[in-house]
């Protein structure tokens, strides 16, 4: 009884230390790093807005973009620009049943809500039929109105409105 | 031992009014204890969303908003603006949900589109409850007393200011917060002043 106990113990000891030195050997051994074909990939001088990360490459992650506070009405920098929203939009949800932009900028409530009212052209639809209820086209605000971070642009842009290019 | 049991139950017979007292004291404080468990229980956002009516729904929809998840981590679950904190309000709230069980059990609103029909009447019934109590809900955790103006944003600051002045409650102003909005259009137009709609 007593001698198998001991081998027991013994045989349970070489294993353990067994697994030990081979999952240390495993942990050891470099793993083929995929970033390392970065170089290999020809973009032709073209940079997407991933910059030049390769497409199997997990892109860095953004840093966190805050909403601004409400700020003035934003300058527009050319003619039939929409214009950008100036406020926080979380939880103004646009749905089949009800537009919640339409509570404070429909031609109702804008007073109230002193906003500005959405312009006539809203009501129009792509056939220059004048509607009296918003267009299909216009009803969700945030395909052409966006609301703004302080953010650096993604990529360069050289546009500058007329009125600058003038001058020039 | 068993005399000692005899002598006790000649004794109770003797004193009939304080035995019934007794087992009454007792039976009352078990009795309040299960209740008010009962109570507790029933009381969480999990027992709210425990049948699917809420669950596929409105709570899919209270997740992505600013109650269920913000900047300090505090969250407003259903009960703390569908329950009345005060006793009596409350057991108000819960006997009328019996009547929740049973068009549970009809199965009223357990569909997605059953859901969206019925959601303007459901909708109406808790807005005229919250401006009845002045959106005592709300105010338990906000008080507009304790709101600083001059650290609110440019469009709040000023609609709170006249808001307040004019009588207005939250709920006025402040709906579809946690849920979305029902199909306004068939309101009429008595009922669109009473909820200050457009
Ligand atoms: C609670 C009321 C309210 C809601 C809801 C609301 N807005 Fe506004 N919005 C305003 C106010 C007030 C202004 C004007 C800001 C100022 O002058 O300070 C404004 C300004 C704007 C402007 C700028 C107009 C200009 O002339 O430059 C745009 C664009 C806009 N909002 C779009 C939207 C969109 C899109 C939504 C829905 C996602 C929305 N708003 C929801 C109140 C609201
Ligand atoms: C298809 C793009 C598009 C959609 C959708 C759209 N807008 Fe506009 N919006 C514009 C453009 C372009 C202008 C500027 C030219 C003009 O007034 O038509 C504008 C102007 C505005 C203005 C300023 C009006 C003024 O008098 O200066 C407001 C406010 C506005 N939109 C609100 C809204 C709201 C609210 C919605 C949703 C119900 C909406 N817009 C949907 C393109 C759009
Ligand atoms: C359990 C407490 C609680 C209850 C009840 C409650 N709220 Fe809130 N509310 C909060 C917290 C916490 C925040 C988020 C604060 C933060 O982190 O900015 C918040 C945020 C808000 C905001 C700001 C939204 C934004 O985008 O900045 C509004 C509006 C609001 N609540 C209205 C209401 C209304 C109306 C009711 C009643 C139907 C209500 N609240 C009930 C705790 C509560
Ligand atoms: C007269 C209309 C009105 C009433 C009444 C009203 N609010 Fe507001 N509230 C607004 C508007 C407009 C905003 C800014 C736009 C938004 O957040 O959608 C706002 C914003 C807020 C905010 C965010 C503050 C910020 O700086 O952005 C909170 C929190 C809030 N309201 C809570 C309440 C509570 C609680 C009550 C009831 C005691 C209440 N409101 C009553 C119109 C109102
Ligand atoms: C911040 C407060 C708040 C929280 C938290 C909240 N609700 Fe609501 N709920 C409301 C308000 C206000 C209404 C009235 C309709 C509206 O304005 O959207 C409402 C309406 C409803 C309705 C009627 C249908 C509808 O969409 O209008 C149901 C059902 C409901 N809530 C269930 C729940 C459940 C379940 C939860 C928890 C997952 C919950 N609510 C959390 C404020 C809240």
């Amino acid at each position: 009884m007593k001698i198998t106990s001991k081998k027991t113990v013994l045989s349970s000891v070489l294993i353990g230390l067994g697994l030990l030195v081979s999952s240390v050997y495993v942990a050891e051994t470099p793993i083929p790093n995929s970033t390392a074909q970065k170089s290999d990939i020809e973009f032709n001088g073209v940079k997407s807005l991933r910059g030049e990360t390769a497409i199997p490459d997990a892109d860095k992650s953004a840093s966190i973009k805050r909403l601004q506070p409400d700020i003035e009405p934003i300058a527009r920098n050319y003619f039939q620009q929409p214009p950008m929203i100036p406020h926080r939009i979380r939880e103004y949800k646009i749905t089949l049943q009800y537009n919640k932009c339409m509570t404070c900028h429909s031609w109702d409530a804008y007073k109230k809500a002193k906003a500005t009212k959405v312009s006539q052209t809203h009501f129009t639809d792509r056939d220059g039929n004048a509607q009296s209820t918003l267009a299909a086209r216009r009803y969700f605000c945030t395909q052409c109105h966006a609301p703004q971070v302080d953010a650096e642009p993604l990529v360069e842009n050289a546009f500058a409105p007329v009125h600058e290019l003038e001058k020039k | 031992m068993i005399m000692l049991f005899k002598k006790f139950l000649a004794f109770l017979k003797r004193r009939a009014v304080f035995t019934v007292l007794t087992l009454g004291f007792i039976g009352g404080i078990v009795f309040w204890g299960g209740f008010n468990t009962a109570m507790e229980a029933t009381n969480t956002e999990q027992f709210c969303i425990g049948c699917h009516e809420m669950e596929s729904t409105v709570y899919q929809e209270y997740r992505n908003t600013i109650h269920y998840q913000n900047r300090t981590g505090v969250r407003a679950s259903c009960p703390d603006c569908h329950v009345p904190k005060a006793w009596g309000p409350k057991m108000v709230r819960k006997i009328q949900a019996s009547n929740e069980l049973f068009h549970k059990a009809l199965g009223s609103i357990n569909t997605p589109e059953k859901f969206e029909e019925k959601r303007m009447y459901l909708a109406k019934r808790e807005w005229k409850r919250m401006k009845k109590t002045d959106s005592v809900e709300c105010r338990n955790c906000h008080e507009f007393g304790s709101m600083d103006y001059t650290l609110q944003s440019r469009r709040a600051a000023p609609q709170h200011m006249t808001g307040f002045d004019e009588g207005k409650t939250c709920i006025d102003c402040h709906k579809g917060i946690a849920h979305q909005m029902p199909d306004t259009s068939s309101l009429t137009d008595e009922e669109r002043k009473e909820f200050n709609l457009q």
